[in-house]
């Protein structure tokens, strides 16, 4: 018989507390995510009735449930899909999308670069593990070289993703990349993104110490931590093709951040002249 | 040399929901934490002071918990 544990936390209206403690194994980063994205919301004083977040299938893909906020735990590659509907049905909401590479990049990709293009109002936070956490330590997106994964036992021939790189390039207006180790640049960037209108993308680097770090001989998290710690490199301003992720160097920082006008604000005046223009509803 | 003061806040430790990952005591900038003796539910042992004025409240094991199992009581 477990007893039913008690939970206060200064900042649990934040979250659903009757699902916690969280399912996310020891040392893993998505809580960490989870700590700074409740933090930035209680700095910002976030108003919790027009937020919604989004997420995929995978192991980031649990936050949904533990926020307590409006969620969607959507199906496999289509968080930004359904977001995109959220956003232009209700332009008021706020909708942040946290997902995790292999749902965002891998089934997803296609949405996320049309995503980028269009400039839908959505926050996007990537949480790149390096593998596919949920079904056993799979090679995906985003795996780097030569790392040793359930699929490639003899190391990955695979040239992986740069996010950052392919997110800029898609045409997001903010891009960033953190590690699960900058606790506070990650609650001010997911801050600074809430804040802004457009593609926002902050991609973060977490510590898989139960499969990735385990296969590849990396330790503990506390290692992988230490680890994260020692090879990144912040550089502001960066060009997000020179921003390499490999074993030897990450790096992370704020590398674009420009204005462009929003696919909801386009959609609704592009409504608005047609519908000015001409005495004929449309249709829907 | 004289510690500070004015930081004070006081730790609060959700020891059920520790699962013992280390980043609180490996991080701390002031090594204030190490693990306690008695196991949780779990079977490990979550983190304790090591004694009351080496905290200085910054607050940076309380952000870096993915378990949100340390909150500052300020």
């Amino acid at each position: 018989m477990v007893e039913k544990l008690t939970f206060t936390h200064p900042l649990s209206k934040y979250l659903r507390v009757d699902r916690l403690p969280h399912i996310w194994c020891e040392g893993c980063g998505n809580g960490i995510v989870l700590n700074c994205f409740i933090r930035a919301l209680d700095e910002l004083g976030a108003n919790l009735d027009e937020l919604v977040v989004v997420s995929g299938i995978g192991c980031i893909g649990r936050i949904a449930g533990y926020v307590n906020v409006d969620s969607f735990h959507t199906t496999h590659g289509r968080a930004i899909a359904i977001a995109t509907g959220i956003k232009l049905a209700n332009p008021r909401l706020k909708v942040v999308v946290i997902s995790g590479d292999g749902d965002l990049f891998a089934i997803g990709g296609n949405h996320f670069i049309h995503a980028a293009r269009r400039n839908v109002n959505l926050t996007v936070i990537c949480v790149n593990n390096f593998n596919y956490g949920m079904t056993g330590g799979q090679l995906g997106p985003t795996t780097p070289l030569d790392s040793i994964t359930t699929t490639s036992p003899y190391g990955n021939v695979e040239s992986p993703f740069n996010l950052a790189h392919l997110a800029a390039s898609s045409g997001a207006v903010y891009v960033a990349r953190w590690t699960a180790f900058h606790i506070h640049e990650l609650t001010k960037s997911i801050k600074a993104s809430l804040k802004r209108r457009g593609f926002t993308f902050i991609e973060v680097i977490s510590p898989c110490p139960e499969l990735y770090g385990r296969y590849n001989k990396m330790g503990r998290g506390v290692d992988m931590m230490n680890w994260l710690k020692r090879v990144s490199e912040v550089r502001h301003g960066c060009d997000p093709a020179k921003a390499e992720v490999s074993s030897s160097k990450i790096v992370v920082g704020e590398f674009v951040s420009v204005d462009k006008p929003t696919y909801d604000q386009l959609i609704y005046q592009l409504m608005e002249r047609v519908k000015g223009g001409s005495s004929v509803e449309g249709g829907g | 040399m004289k510690k500070p003061t004015t930081f004070k806040a006081k730790l609060k430790i959700v020891e059920e929901f520790c699962k013992g990952c280390d980043y609180c005591i490996e991080f701390c900038p002031v090594d204030a934490l190490k693990r306690s003796e008695r196991p949780n539910l779990r079977g490990v042992c979550p983190p304790k002071l090591k004694d009351e004025g080496t905290c200085i409240a910054c607050g940076l094991c309380e952000r870096i918990c993915p378990d949100l199992a340390i909150c500052l009581e300020r």
